[in-house]
């Protein structure tokens, strides 16, 4: 039940900041900050009580009828790999909330609502073990994001509401099909018309199907992601979206796609992985690499963070179609420390904007000296991007690479021309904005106090997750054995 | 004393952390103080270690300390662990002491810097990230040490960061070796596979059992790791970020040419020796790229007018000499060499900064000149300098450490007279820039005035140094001036033992002709540069030593094969023309709605029209089936 309340929670404190928003702005911002707390402290008490070894396939589960005449269940579930995914939703939720502090000023009601509400579908997708509900929560967190980017956010923000609105929604219905034709197909076989995660496991169908059907939900996830060639939506939705739907769009919501495929594609289609899986690899081959030369090309900052996005997606895919736990454990700490690293780059791009009144590369330059704070935070958040040792990302990358070595030697070793790319792009930051000549005639401020605890908060974040991975990995480990058992022994 | 040889790379990264968090509310003597200190007890630490260690050798030929688990997972564990053996020894106390001289030089020569603190921060950062590369015991771990100086290195190298130039070579340094680094962790992927672990131990245990001498994974394992060094090391093909390199501070190409940096691929090859005695091509190589290195890099020096620049090629030459002997298996003789090119490179480095700082940030040595006189210490300790690195027989400690390296490039069982005649012809080069340096800067004219002399906290490292540069030979003589041999039984247990070859020249031809060829270059470099009876045009202006001047043209290949096609290709899709496939879809979508929405025109005659002619079609349409 307490998993429900963590979903109930975010909804109910998105509708009361929404009506606060009418006598205050500034109560929306404390409501919202309390119920993320609140669903921050229920999480690490079910840490405390629970572990994260205890053996059990599931934390905490919850199951109730929803509509038993389809095979509906309201059916939630938590393993280590959910909890972990969860710690990071409220993470970064509340640093989109700090970050939004003073920045957002209209409906500030409605605005919190639409934020909350984001996050409690994607409370509800880390959490579902019905296809159906997980469908449901997918769709929830589509909506408010579409009013969050088209009403908050910057000059073309009505093309990129549509855009991301366009991809997603499609993408999304595509998955739709599959999960019926799923449930179709298991009620035929088997007579049992359900849309439980643990009943549909192991579904046998052919080939030819199981294939099609799996296309269905890569399509959803690919598009989210996203993977090239379907990550056209990104850049835009990306940079037009206010910084707290950045953030969430970026460090969280692209999340639920690599957890979709490691949750359901991978034991749901084991065969049609196993042929895919080469092309899945390329696919984040591409990513990588061509993530990397758009990033490269870019004058807007904001744009080229977000492509930096496709080339840490790209290391993803490849993580997930090497299929084995290396590559699987290090997808989950890119998972994270991705979400982090940046999250901590879009918030720099959002300070930097905001102070400088321009995205535009060409007019940053030689910004160190006036705010030496931002630059070190740049600095380090770079440094993450392009996988330096003793942060998150390095551990992350390592264990995807090695893991994508043990599957495909080729692939792992031309993926690793990305680490150079990466680089390249990378430093191109700290030379634009930071060093070289002072092209700006405004004067900007140092980071505030305020600011410099939300970053110094992520840089802590990042120095733990690259120093001391071993708890995450652990807590990780039963989702990961889980999965890999669940498509080992469809395969054989 | 297991338990405190973390200390050694955890102090100067305490200092760094302080310095970082709390440099606003420390005063600059604060700084300076935490900065040299912090090193100088890393230092101190190094030494008592050094004396436990030869007083009581540890079983097992080290000292270990293991403070956690980094990660494990899927079979896979690397330890955040520590392992002090000989050669570990040696590296450490190379990097603390000289290091910490080279703080306590820069105290002084950045005291009106505005970036002092940051200057404090980055260089103990650096001096803590090459202990943890020589301290790990494991190759991940060693790894993080790795990337972390080359952070370090493009952090000081652009430290002076608003001159684009300064930043410029700064990323060019930071991205060629990291092309190295990546060839390096693809090496680490293969070691993985094939061993399951990186922890450096049992890959030396385990390599001979399950590779046999030149199998191919072992050949490509050793190339792969090889691909770092060349890079970190700056050998061909990747020596091109060092010329470079010079736009930062000068007491930073002391650190990086001489104590860190450029020292951690010789490391790596020693420390992963039995890897690539299992790959006897990849050590030819080795051998082969040692050899064209220093004689590239020797040419490139002598047509330099940079004062800096003539040193950073000299480093660029002696590593070149180093990996030579790597390369036919004399490791003492590297490690050796290695040691005593850190005391004398880093005292021409910081006699070059301080030169160059007294007379206002002038690098050109043409427009130097007489300084004999104007700078007395400094003008004595950068000729032991430059005697050492042109291998004065008998006096300095360069002869007995190149000596050794000559020798054995001939004599060694897996050497060639082709490698001694390279190392010899190198010799010569070598002696000619130094003392064509020499000439030019301390002799002559005086053109430019130095404000005033150095402080004592700039000339007493100077001294220290010079003293080393010295004395640092007595400690390994060769085997027929004396039996004083204490480095290589030191280091004995590290390495496996030199096969000489049956046939070649008895040592002492080989060492009078290295002595001749040292006196000679130089008197030939008084001939040329100082009572130019010899016309020193052909060195000054002709085309070849332009070309030479250019570093052989690597810079304009590498910008013509890699640098411009990247841009270009970056350029040309600057839109990404995936995109332009949706907004086109879009277009069209859009388009064919315009289309068909203006049948919806709102007149009823139209209308009627339409639907008459739909109907006649159908109409036909079924009476026809």
């Amino acid at each position: 039940m307490i998993l429900t309340y963590l979903i109930i929670i975010l909804m109910a404190g998105g509708a009361a900041a929404w009506i606060a928003g009418k006598w205050s702005s500034l109560l929306p911002r404390y409501i919202s900050l309390a119920t993320l707390l609140i669903d921050a402290v229920i999480l690490l008490i079910v840490l405390a009580h629970e572990g994260l070894n205890s053996g059990k396939i599931w934390v905490v589960e919850y199951n109730a009828a929803w509509i038993p005449r389809f095979g509906v269940s309201f059916h939630l579930a938590m393993d280590g790999l959910s909890m972990l995914m969860l710690f990071l939703t409220f993470f970064i939720g509340l640093i989109a909330i700090l970050i939004s502090w003073k920045e957002i000023t209209v409906k500030t009601g409605f605005f919190h609502f639409n934020l909350l509400w984001i996050l409690a579908g994607i409370t509800g997708v880390f959490l579902s073990m019905d296809l159906f509900l997980f469908y449901f929560f997918w769709e929830v967190m589509l909506i408010p994001m579409y009013f969050l980017i088209g009403i908050w956010g910057n000059e073309k923000r009505i093309y990129a509401s549509y855009k991301f609105f366009l991809f997603t929604q499609a993408s999304g219905l595509l998955m739709f099909l599959s999960i019926l034709g799923l449930y179709l197909i298991h009620g035929s076989t088997t007579g049992v018309y359900t849309f439980d995660y643990q009943q549909l496991l192991g579904t046998h169908m052919s080939a030819t199907m199981e294939m099609l059907l799996m296309c269905g939900f890569l399509a959803a996830f690919l598009v989210k992601l996203p993977v090239v060639p379907f990550h056209s939506w990104l850049p835009d939705t990306y940079t037009e979206a206010p910084l707290a739907g950045t953030l969430i769009l970026a460090s969280v919501m692209s999340k639920t796609a690599a957890y979709g495929l490691l949750r359901f594609v991978m034991p749901v289609f084991p065969h049609a992985v196993a042929s895919f899986a080469p092309f899945g690899m390329i696919l984040g081959i591409v990513g990588i690499l061509y993530g990397a030369k758009l990033a490269f090309a870019q004058t807007d900052l904001k744009r080229l963070v977000a492509y930096s996005s496709v080339n840490h997606m790209g290391f993803i895919v490849l993580g997930v179609f090497a299929v084995n736990e290396l590559a699987y454990q290090g997808v989950i700490m890119q998972i994270i420390a991705h979400g982090v690293s940046t999250g901590a780059l879009f918030i720099i791009a959002g300070q930097l904007s905001e102070r400088l009144k321009t995205r535009d590369l060409s007019s940053m330059g030689g910004l160190w000296t006036q705010a030496p704070v931002l630059g070190t935070m740049g600095l380090i958040f770079v440094m993450a991007s392009l996988g330096l040792p003793g942060m998150g990302n390095f551990i992350a990358e390592f264990l995807i690479l090695l893991g994508t070595f043990k599957s495909s030697v080729l692939f792992a070793s031309i993926a690793s021309v990305g680490l150079i790319a990466g680089t390249i792009y990378a430093v191109r930051i700290m030379q634009k904005v930071f060093f070289g000549k002072e092209n700006s005639p405004m004067k900007i401020k140092d980071l505030s106090i305020r600011e410099s605890i939300i970053l110094g908060v992520m840089v802590i974040a990042i120095f733990i997750l690259g120093l001391f991975p071993q708890p995450f990995l652990n807590s990780a480990k039963p989702a990961v054995t889980k999965i890999l058992h669940a498509n080992e022994k469809t395969v054989l | 004393m297991t338990t405190f040889i973390w200390l050694i790379p955890v102090l100067p990264l305490i200092s760094f952390l302080i310095n970082v968090l709390f440099n606003r509310v420390i005063p600059r003597r604060g700084i300076a103080l935490l900065g040299v200190g912090s090193v100088a007890l890393s230092a101190l630490i190094t030494i008592i270690a050094g004396i436990k260690f030869l007083s009581i050798p540890p079983a097992g030929g080290a000292y270990t300390t293991t403070i956690y688990t980094w990660l494990s997972t899927g079979g896979f564990t690397a330890d955040i662990a520590f392992r002090m053996d000989a050669l570990t020894l040696v590296f450490c106390f190379v990097i603390t002491f000289v290091g910490a001289l080279i703080h306590l030089y820069s105290v002084e020569f950045m005291k009106d810097d505005d970036g002092f603190a940051r200057f404090f921060a980055y260089m103990n950062l650096f001096v803590s990230s090459m202990l943890i590369l020589v301290l790990s015991n494991n190759l991940l771990l060693l790894y993080l040490g790795w990337e972390g100086v080359g952070l370090c290195s493009y952090l000081l190298i652009g430290f002076w960061y608003k001159d684009p130039a300064n930043d410029y070579a700064a990323r060019k340094a930071f991205i060629v070796t990291r092309i190295g680094d990546t060839f390096m962790i693809v090496g680490l992927f293969l070691l993985v596979i094939t061993f399951g672990t990186l922890n450096i131990d049992t890959l030396l245990r385990q390599a001979p059992l399950v590779w046999s001498s030149g199998s191919p994974v072992a050949v490509i394992a050793a190339l792969l790791l090889l691909g770092g060094a060349l890079g970190k090391s700056a050998q061909l093909p990747l020596q091109t970020w060092l010329p470079d390199a010079m736009a930062g501070p000068s007491p930073v190409s002391a650190l990086i040419h001489a104590a860190t940096m450029v020292t951690a691929g010789v490391y790596l090859i020693a420390r992963l020796n039995v890897l690539f005695i299992l790959a006897p091509e990849v050590l030819a190589a080795i051998a082969i790229i040692g050899a064209a290195t220093l004689l590239i890099a020797g040419f490139s020096a002598l047509t330099q007018h940079d004062l800096k620049r003539v040193l950073a090629y000299s480093t660029i030459s002696q590593i070149g000499y180093m990996f030579l002997a790597l390369g036919v298996g004399a490791w003492s003789a590297a490690i050796f060499h290695f040691m005593i090119h850190a005391f004398f490179k880093a005292l021409l480095f910081l006699g070059a900064g301080s030169i160059i700082l007294l007379l206002h940030e002038e690098h050109d040595m043409h427009k130097m000149g007489g300084l004999r006189k104007k700078m007395p210490i400094v003008f004595l300790t950068f000729l032991i300098g430059g005697a050492s690195l042109s291998a004065l027989p008998l006096i300095t400690a360069g002869f007995y450490s190149k000596d050794q390296i000559l020798w054995f490039s001939l004599a060694s069982g897996i050497g060639s007279k082709w490698l001694w005649l390279a190392g010899i012809a190198g010799a010569l080069l070598t002696s000619l820039y130094t003392f064509r340096m020499i000439f030019l800067v301390f002799f002559g004219e005086a053109k430019t005035e130095p404000k005033h002399q150095p402080g004592p906290l700039m000339t007493i490292p100077l001294i220290i140094l010079a003293a080393l540069s010295l004395i640092g030979g007595f400690i390994e003589l060769p085997h027929n001036l004396g039996p004083v041999h204490l480095f290589s039984r030191l280091l004995e247990p590290v390495f496996p033992a030199l096969i000489l070859s049956e046939s070649h020249a008895p040592e002492w031809i080989i060492q009078v002709i290295s002595a001749l060829i040292a006196i000679g270059g130089i008197y030939l470099a008084y001939l040329l540069f100082n009572k130019k009876t010899l016309s020193s045009n052909v060195i000054e202006k002709s085309r070849l030593s332009h070309f030479f001047y250019q570093g052989w043209g690597f810079d304009w290949l590498y910008n013509k094969l890699f640098v411009l096609p990247l841009v270009w290709l970056s350029q040309i899709d600057k839109k990404d023309f995936i995109d332009k496939f949706y907004s086109s879809l879009a277009h069209a979508v859009n388009y064919s709605g315009t289309l068909l929405s203006r049948t919806q025109n709102g007149k009823l005659r139209w209308y009627v029209m339409v639907m008459v002619a739909g109907l006649i079609l159908l109409l036909t349409i079924m009476l026809n089936l």
